[in-house]
């Protein structure tokens, strides 16, 4: 039969629906969208945590490694010595318990070393130079980051060794010196000109002879805070600090006594306290003024340190020494939070005292510098830029008001040398803005599988109060990509194809790996399910305007 | 019983395999929805509603046929929703083959495609019939028994939207008890559907002992393609049952479509089952149970046992026994949390 013969509608080829452009429905619009997840927010160094996780989630742990040293260069001293307050707000903890990724930090950084990975950057020089002072860890980020950012970098360590309180204060069985001497060392293999022993006590002359353009300060917080203690006969007193810094540069270790009380509830008096038990003592005490709600400790190294067998007196204050006799007065906490005496008394007995009450900073060396301020609190003043009231000159890490920590200490590097870098060029470094924030409520947790966090093991108990090996193990590969697989990519697309998937109308265009998505708005009804079944947050719906 | 389904767990720790696809999962693993390369049976430009839950299941369902088969498929259409949705004339959405003849007569049309394409020799194209609730359980009722009694080589899926939508929502014989529609009003002491009444079409298919039945969701993807190439891969009559959303007849929001889905699963009101042979041989385990209230007021067709003055509803009490019932006789918790 011919078609001429068939009836009027059967010779009519279909024509396909593509000709119906169901997108003039649409109300509502749907948007692909970056959010900043919790823990980027969080990190004090800047990390873009989610982003090398995602590269650790596919084994690339190479590309994971370079993701992270573009904002720190110490992963493998980070992933050990951070509290890790990415961990405190990690979405996941309200599904099951926060990613690990302190865990999977240590052991990028730990793979790095084993394979010997170089940071890949490019910079053209820009032939000018820059004095750091101080090799603690803000000096290191700073002389790193400027060196990314093609300056010549100088480092003044009045010490004999490089770390500053990474060496100093944290004691060996948290940060093992093989970790640590080989991220200063990689740091330095890049050029950087670290010199030891010399302290810097004219900076306005490293300006005028030296010929620096810039100088950044960082000599850290390392006089001890003393107090008033009447004592008749006292036993041998120290502080903290000099028994951290002795048992690293010491030529035999201090000797201590069988009974030792570490005065103060800081992370120092923890590590103290700790310290004296590894150094022999039977009885390693801590006496604390407030109680265990109140410490400046982090919670998890009272416990380690009470595992130990450090015991902690909470509410007491140290009234009188008397040779070995300890009176210490039993306190209450008031109503404003502030321990108040009761009257009543104990008496502890113990061979030496550690006072671990802080430390302050020694800017003497920055006193005759014309325009730079220092608070009555020996604080050292700097603008938005970490630029002191000198001129070229700028400060970071311990010496200047913030919280004293590595994960700060380096995040102030980074800030300080991008500002030294815009300045340098005679601009200002403009902080890229942030994407709005991801809240759990924007997750659809329902695509996510439950999975327990793997825990670090632990050394024995024995040894760790007898020996300074390191108490947290890493992980291996298995646990390390557990632990980043465990990431929910809060507000960041990772490519699961769910809107790819569900879309009733197949307006969702799939770009291919690494490309994520692309909405079709000729054929998009605005129905939103994909931004409803999106598991991460990464879809937005909007009004149309007419 | 066994008590997984037809999907091998994977131990996949980021998502699982929930989502639809997943760049860590190994391509084979990944849903046929993941692809670039899905034959899309349903393209762009259908006039489905926003939200449309029957478009998705008919692609989900066809698209994974059609890989199960190498292409070599035709589609059998009964009247309905899915057929008015995609083919208002002279347009068509379908990038398959596809045959529309009426509303009552698919299964017979596509039994007769099957022994045609056998008299010709192309015994290897493989033909899937069709329809709607309505289509299926009422108006091809009688063709659809035949079918199956035959044991003819077809695979009939059926997209259950629990009413006739595209006449303005009618009750069907697969409307749920309490539910409102046009015919059934939330008026007087038992307002809604009435409690009793209606049928169950997969415990039908499995009483002619066809070799496979299953019931299936758009909220799970992985567990729908399974059990659709399952069946491609079984000779004679075979019958899949879909739960499919319909944001116009049941009053949800169209974001919700694959949320409300998902919550019947979870209450225990609509399980995922496999049979062999008038068998049940899997079920899906529930995941996170949810009361039926969960599920019911996401649906204005439930609104009215929610109304403030009607409390406590006994209407949901029994619609949680239906669940509840549904949970026991398919073992449908994980064993830890079983009674």
């Amino acid at each position: 039969m011919s078609k001429s013969n068939l009836p009027f509608a059967i010779t009519l080829d279909p024509g396909t629906s593509l000709a119906n452009q169901t997108g003039t429905w649409r109300t509502m619009r749907p948007l692909y969208i970056d959010r900043l997840p919790p823990c980027n927010n969080a990190c004090p160094a800047g990390e873009n945590i989610q982003k090398w996780l995602y590269h650790a989630e596919e084994g690339d742990y190479a590309t994971a490694w370079q993701v992270l040293m573009q904002d720190n260069p110490l992963p493998a001293v980070m992933g050990r010595v951070c509290y890790h307050p990415c961990e405190d707000v990690c979405n996941r903890g309200q599904l099951d318990e926060a990613v690990s990724i302190h865990g999977v930090e240590r052991f990028l950084g730990d793979y790095a070393i084993e394979q010997r990975l170089q940071p890949i950057f490019e910079a053209e020089p820009s032939g000018k130079r820059v004095l750091v002072v101080g090799a603690g860890p803000s000096g290191l980020s700073a002389a790193y980051h400027l060196t990314r950012l093609g300056h010549e970098v100088t480092i003044r360590e009045a010490g004999p060794m490089a770390g500053g309180m990474m060496r100093f204060g944290i004691p060996k069985y948290r940060l093992p010196r093989a970790i640590l001497d080989a991220e200063i060392r990689r740091i330095v293999g890049m050029g950087v000109e670290l010199v030891l022993n010399s302290k810097v006590d004219d900076i306005e002359r490293c300006f005028s002879a030296e010929g620096f353009d810039a100088v950044f300060v960082a000599v850290g917080a390392h006089l001890a805070k003393r107090t008033e203690i009447p004592a008749h006969a006292a036993g041998k007193i120290l502080d903290a600090v000099s028994l951290l810094r002795d048992v690293e540069i010491g030529a035999e270790p201090p000797q201590l006594g069988r009974r030792v009380v570490v005065y103060g509830g800081g992370n120092t008096a923890m590590d103290a306290a700790r310290t004296a038990k590894r150094l022999g003592a039977d009885e390693a005490m801590i006496v604390y003024r407030r109680s265990r709600k109140e410490m400046p400790a982090h919670d998890f190294e009272a416990r380690e340190a009470e595992e130990e067998g450090v015991i902690i007196h909470w509410l007491r204050t140290i009234k009188q020494i008397d040779a070995t006799a300890f009176t210490v007065e039993k306190m209450v906490i008031d109503a404003d939070g502030r321990p108040q005496p009761t009257g009543q008394f104990e008496t502890l007995q113990a061979d030496t005292l550690i006072l671990a009450l802080g430390q302050d900073v020694d800017t003497r060396f920055l006193e005759r510098v014309p325009g730079v301020e220092i608070a009555a609190d020996g604080m050292v003043r700097v603008d938005e830029r970490m630029m002191t009231g000198r001129e070229g000159l700028f400060a970071g890490g311990d010496m200047v008001p913030a919280q004293r920590t590595v994960a700060v200490a380096i995040g102030h590097g980074k800030k300080a040398a991008r500002h030294i870098d815009a300045w340098l060029r005679g601009g200002h470094y403009e902080k890229p803005a942030t994407h709005e924030s991801v809240e759990f409520a924007h997750l659809n947790t329902w695509y996510y599988d439950d999975a327990p966090r793997r825990v670090q093991d632990q050394l024995s108990l024995v040894r760790r109060q007898s020996s300074f090996d390191e108490v947290m193990r890493g992980f291996d590969e298995e646990n390390a990509l557990f632990e980043a697989r465990r990431c929910l990519s809060c507000g960041n697309c990772f490519e699961c194809d769910n809107c790819y998937g569900i879309c009733p109308d197949n307006a969702v265009i799939k770009l291919g790996p690494g490309a994520r998505f692309r909405f079709d708005y000729d054929y998009c009804k605005g129905c939103g399910i994909c931004a409803a079944e999106c598991p991460c947050g990464a879809i937005m719906m909007v009004s149309e305007t007419l | 019983m066994s008590d997984e389904t037809a999907i091998q767990k994977v131990k996949f720790y980021q998502t699982g395999t929930h989502t639809v696809g997943n760049r860590l999962m190994d391509e084979s693993r990944r849903t046929v929805q993941a692809s670039i390369d899905r034959s899309n049976a349903i393209t762009s430009g259908h006039r489905a509603c926003q939200g449309c839950g029957e478009a998705l299941g008919a692609r989900y369902a066809l698209d994974a046929a059609m890989r199960a088969t190498n292409g070599k498929m035709v589609a059998v259409n009964a009247t309905g929703c899915l057929e008015v949705f995609t083919t208002p004339y002279p347009e068509t959405s379908w990038q398959i083959p596809w045959l529309h003849s009426l509303f009552g007569n698919a299964p017979a049309v596509a039994a007769g495609v099957a022994a045609g394409l056998r008299m010709r020799g192309l015994a290897d194209v493989k033909v899937v019939a069709q329809g709607g609730d309505g289509g299926t359980a009422d108006i091809g009722f009688g063709c659809l028994s035949g079918m199956f009694e035959r044991n003819d080589d077809v695979l009939y899926v059926c997209y259950d939207n629990e009413a006739y939508m595209n006449t303005g929502v009618q009750r069907s014989s697969a409307t749920p008890p309490a539910a409102h529609t046009t015919t059934t009003p939330a008026v007087g002491a038992a307002p809604g559907n009435v409690f009793g009444t209606g049928k169950n079409l997969p415990h039908i298919a499995m009483a002619h002992h066809i070799p496979y039945v299953a019931t299936a969701s758009v909220a799970d993807l992985h567990d729908l393609e399974a059990k659709v190439t399952k069946a491609m891969s079984i000779s004679g009559a075979r019958y899949i049952h879909i739960m499919v959303p319909c944001p116009l007849g049941w009053g949800s929001a169209p974001e919700d479509t694959i949320r409300i889905a998902r919550l019947a699963v979870e209450s225990g009101l609509f399980p995922l089952i496999e049979a062999e042979h008038g068998r049940v041989v899997r079920v899906k385990k529930i995941r996170r149970k949810v009361p039926v209230t969960d599920y019911l007021r996401l649906q204005r067709r439930f609104a009215h046992l929610f109304e403030e003055n009607v409390a406590p509803n006994e209407q949901v009490a029994r619609l949680q026994e239906i669940a509840d019932s549904n949970i026991v006789r398919y073992g449908l918790l994980a064993a830890e949390e079983s009674p």
